[in-house]
């Protein structure tokens, strides 16, 4: 069977070179049966339709020129859409029409084209399969030879062997100069600012008061119902100029009444709370979400990413999920107006995790 | 005049013969064109999966760019004050407000904008059906280990685009996203802390994440994953490509249509194809509405939201540990609850990059493989196949275990439970199964060729008996299913010193794992003789 490497030939009889061409490469553990079959080389080609019957043929090519003309259409409705469905009216609605109209000319024109061009090559164009001959990727050994002179060649030329302190102090200058590059990578961040002292105080302090999340006004004690829940911010937060999100990042408090019968408070945090408000910090644990789902009549609280859960009955413990640490509380009382305010900043670092942490 | 030009041109060349001789004079092309023009192409509706990935790569490429020109990277406040009205006043960053721009002020943007999104998930879908089809028929052997690792690459690469992408528009969800980045990061020992910190330069969520995200999205990796696609494609051009036992078809030849013209008109009618199913997506359905989830606050949150499919696995991996993985040792805190599914998937990851070398050592095979193989003939390896499936189906369904918890009335609890189950015992049981399914399979096809296929002819015989007429196979179908090599597990035998290593008797017990149960293909002597025997 001749064979071009490169241009393919037109399918014959049977392959008979398998045996000639057998890679000399080890089979490992292949069982090669001597009693195996033969190939039995490439079957009858079959016509298609198009092949046979003028009319279908002739039919294809409709199809196929009707489909580009219908590409040419949609090409045109979506252009014509661009400027029947304007969006600059504040409605919703014309954006919809204005996606969908723009979006189904271009799908028309682009399914048209892919549509008409593979059936054009499918039932149109000549039905040739073409056999290329495969040679090892390894190429022949003369180049594989000739390869290797380059390397031993060049190797003794430079004596980059034979001269191994030259090449030994090449290789350590070659691992030394990427490390000024690591040491700018500090300018990352603010040179004078340390992680660990940033992530261990927040807004929090003596006095602050707690205030609505997102209104920034300050929450009165009374105001709290047995049951409800509050998503507190540190008043002032709303205020910041600089900094806002970062701060609210590591001071956004969830605060909740419950019964004071229900809370069962160690005794060290029994001041910590005020007839049975409580305050613990809204960011988890784990890696952290704020945990602000509340179930009223379990206590218990919910993370929405990974479904960690917390009883605030009991200092807000883990009861399920994989945070492992309960959410720090933030220590309250009740100011002389009547407002509730933090006894401090928070005793230990909210939110995730840190290696640095203990 | 005696100084005419040597060389003429023929009036008579048509304008393209012309052009390309121009062309070619200048670029020597001709060549290039002589050699590739009508390589022949093997054809299989499995290998469209590497162009679906290779075309919604391109949409991305397109739709991207314009997205660019309308972008900005830029984390300083703002009040939006564009056309959609819910959102008028409301403090934001520059990058959320430009996505709303783009989404409600620009013709057509919203319709780019949702294309580059479904395209983004199409791509990552395509590579991951790709690399399957490339692990169960063993495309992935000698000598394409190679290509298997530069796919692979690309398959990490497309989902960090992906990530980075989903971080740009700094809507509630992205930033929720890029805190779970963020706190994952702390929990890493040693480097955590300061390696969230310089990421976002300073505190989270800071103000530079979007536009060091934005370089990376754009610039970085884009350049890596074109790079790699080129290797990747040079590659496939170099070894050609596989095709599926059939008659003709050797280790020797490849067979198919030539690129010119068929192939290249089946390919690039695909790619309008596909560009026009993602138009259509883009145009019906809805992706990332962030104008309903608004700005990123670190306080609110709304429950049921889902990352992006690709990054499930990851987040899933996460809900199901249980509680309490977290220590306090030497001062310092050891959160297995992160590095755990780190490790676990960084485990995964490194087995399916060794796969194809491991496979190579057990079998000691050197040669070149361009028969693709049907998975039921490689039972061990579409078992481990189907176990590292389910594996990863586990985790990716544990990223919607509170989703499946509330659709199906379940308790929270009892999903994740249930799913810690399957990611620790299914792959097990997904083995046991494949691996019984696929000899079973290869037993049926040894008997349809020692006895023919059912004809469905049913025939009563003078003695009263009815049989069914089976009929033998030709022996083009034959070819098929005898067409495969069946391997033997390894004797150990001492080496030149007398020596069994350790290697050596590991690689025997895997290899006995591998190919104990094995079914070894039809010969003709067996052939034969169950002709004789029905005689």
């Amino acid at each position: 069977m001749a064979q071009d490497d490169h241009s393919g030939t037109e399918l014959a009889a049977a392959d008979s070179s398998h045996e000639a061409l057998a890679p000399t490469a080890s089979p490992g553990t292949a069982l090669i049966s001597s009693d195996a079959f033969e190939n039995p080389g490439f079957p009858p080609h079959r016509p298609r339709v198009t092949d046979e019957d003028p009319k279908k043929e002739k039919r294809a090519q409709r199809t196929v020129y009707t489909l580009f003309y219908l590409s040419i259409l949609g090409s045109v409705w979506a252009v014509a859409a661009y400027m029947l469905f304007p969006i600059e009216s504040n409605d919703v609605g014309a954006v919809r029409l204005n996606n969908m109209f723009i979006g189904l000319g271009a799908t028309l024109a682009l399914l048209g084209l892919g549509f008409g061009i593979v059936h054009w090559g499918k039932a149109i164009m000549d039905d040739v399969e073409l056999a290329d001959e495969r040679h090892p990727i390894g190429g022949s050994p003369e180049t594989q030879a000739a390869a290797a002179k380059v390397f031993s060649d060049s190797d003794k030329e430079s004596g980059f062997t034979r001269r191994s302190v030259i090449r030994n102090s090449l290789i350590g200058a070659l691992i030394a100069f990427p490390l000024p590059a690591l040491v700018l990578f500090r300018g990352f961040a603010p040179q004078d600012q340390l992680p660990v002292e940033l992530l261990s105080h927040t807004m929090w302090a003596k006095g602050t008061r707690l205030a609505l999340d997102p209104s920034g006004v300050p929450i009165k004690a009374a105001d709290v119902t047995i049951g409800s829940a509050f998503h507190i911010i540190p008043e002032g937060l709303a205020e910041l100029e600089h900094g806002k999100l970062e701060e609210k990042a590591k001071a956004a408090v969830l605060l909740m009444r419950l019964e004071p019968s229900e809370l069962n408070q160690a005794p060290d945090r029994e001041s910590w709370s005020y007839d049975g408000i409580v305050a613990y910090s809204k960011i988890c644990t784990h890696v952290g979400c704020p945990v602000a789902l509340y179930e009223q009549h379990t206590h218990h609280l919910l993370c929405p990413c990974h479904q960690s859960q917390f009883d605030v009955a009991n200092h807000c413990e883990v009861i399920f999920g994989p945070a492992k640490r309960p959410l720090p509380q933030l220590p309250i009382a009740v100011d002389d107006e009547g407002y509730l305010i933090a006894q401090s900043d928070f005793t230990e670092p909210v939110g995730p995790s840190f290696w640095e942490r203990s | 005049m005696s100084t005419a030009p040597s060389t003429q041109v023929t009036p008579k060349r048509s304008f393209t013969a012309s052009a390309s001789v121009y062309v070619n004079e200048r670029t020597s092309l001709a060549g290039f064109v002589k050699e590739l023009g009508r390589k022949a192409f093997p054809d299989h509706w499995s290998f469209l999966l590497g162009e679906i990935a290779l075309f919604s790569f391109v949409v991305i490429l397109i739709s991207g760019t314009f997205l660019t020109f309308f972008f900005q990277a830029s984390m300083a406040e703002v009040h939006y004050d564009g056309s959609y009205v819910p959102l008028k006043g409301v403090e934001m960053s520059v990058a959320m407000a430009s996505t709303l721009d783009i989404s409600f002020d620009i013709r057509g943007g919203l319709f780019v904008r949702q294309m580059h999104h479904w395209a983004a998930l199409l791509f990552v879908a395509a590579i991951g059906l790709h690399m399957l089809r490339i692990f169960f028929t063993g495309a992935f052997r000698k000598p394409r280990e190679f290509n298997w690792l530069i796919g692979f690459t690309l398959f990490i690469l497309a989902m960090g685009e992906g990530f980075t992408g989903y971080s740009l528009p700094d809507d509630l969800l992205s930033g929720n996203g890029l805190r779970i980045i963020d706190g994952l990061i702390k929990g890493i020992p040693v480097i955590g802390t300061w390696t969230s910190f310089l990421l976002f330069g300073g505190e989270f969520p800071g103000t530079a994440i979007v536009g060091r995200l934005y370089t990376l999205h754009i610039l970085l990796l884009p350049a890596i994953v074109v790079a790699l696609i080129a290797i990747h494609l040079v590659l496939v051009v170099v070894h050609k490509h596989t095709q599926y036992a059939a008659p003709g078809k050797t280790q020797q030849n490849a067979v198919g249509p030539p690129i010119l013209p068929i192939y290249a008109a089946k390919a690039g009618g695909f790619f309008f194809i596909i560009f026009g199913v993602l138009a259509l997506i883009a145009s019906l359905f809805t992706i990332n509405p962030i104008w309903n989830y608004g700005p990123y606050d670190p306080s609110p949150v709304s429950a049921g939201t889902q990352p992006d499919w690709y990054i499930g696995f990851a987040d899933g991996a996460l809900r199901l540990i249980p509680p309490g993985w977290e220590f306090v040792w030497l001062d310092r805190t050891w959160s297995f609850n992160i590095l755990v599914p780190l490790i676990a998937i960084g485990i995964f990851i490194l087995l399916v990059v060794a796969y194809p070398f491991i496979e190579a050592w057990v079998k000691g095979d050197h040669r070149e493989h361009h028969i693709a193989d049907r998975p039921r003939n490689a039972p061990t390896r579409t078992a481990i196949g189907a176990a590292g499936v389910t594996f990863y189906a586990g985790l990716w369904a544990a990223a919607s275990s509170d989703i499946l918890a509330t659709h199906f009335s379940l308790t929270m609890e009892g999903v994740i439970h249930a799913l810690q189950a399957m990611v620790i015992i299914g792959p097990f049981v997904a083995y046991f199964i494949a691996k019984r399914v696929c000899i079973a399979l290869q037993k049926k096809d040894r008997e349809v060729v020692l006895h023919g296929y059912e004809s469905g002819r049913i025939v009563k015989l003078p003695g009263g008996e009815f049989i069914e007429v089976h009929q033998p196979l030709d022996e083009y179908d034959r070819w098929k299913l005898v067409s495969y090599e069946s391997y033997e597990p390894l004797m150990i035998r001492p080496n030149a010193r007398g020596k069994i290593t350790v290697g050596q008797r590991l690689r025997a017990g895997m290899s006995r794992w591998f190919f104990e149960d094995r079914i070894a293909p039809v010969t003709k002597g067996e052939l034969e003789a169950s002709h004789s025997a029905h005689h």
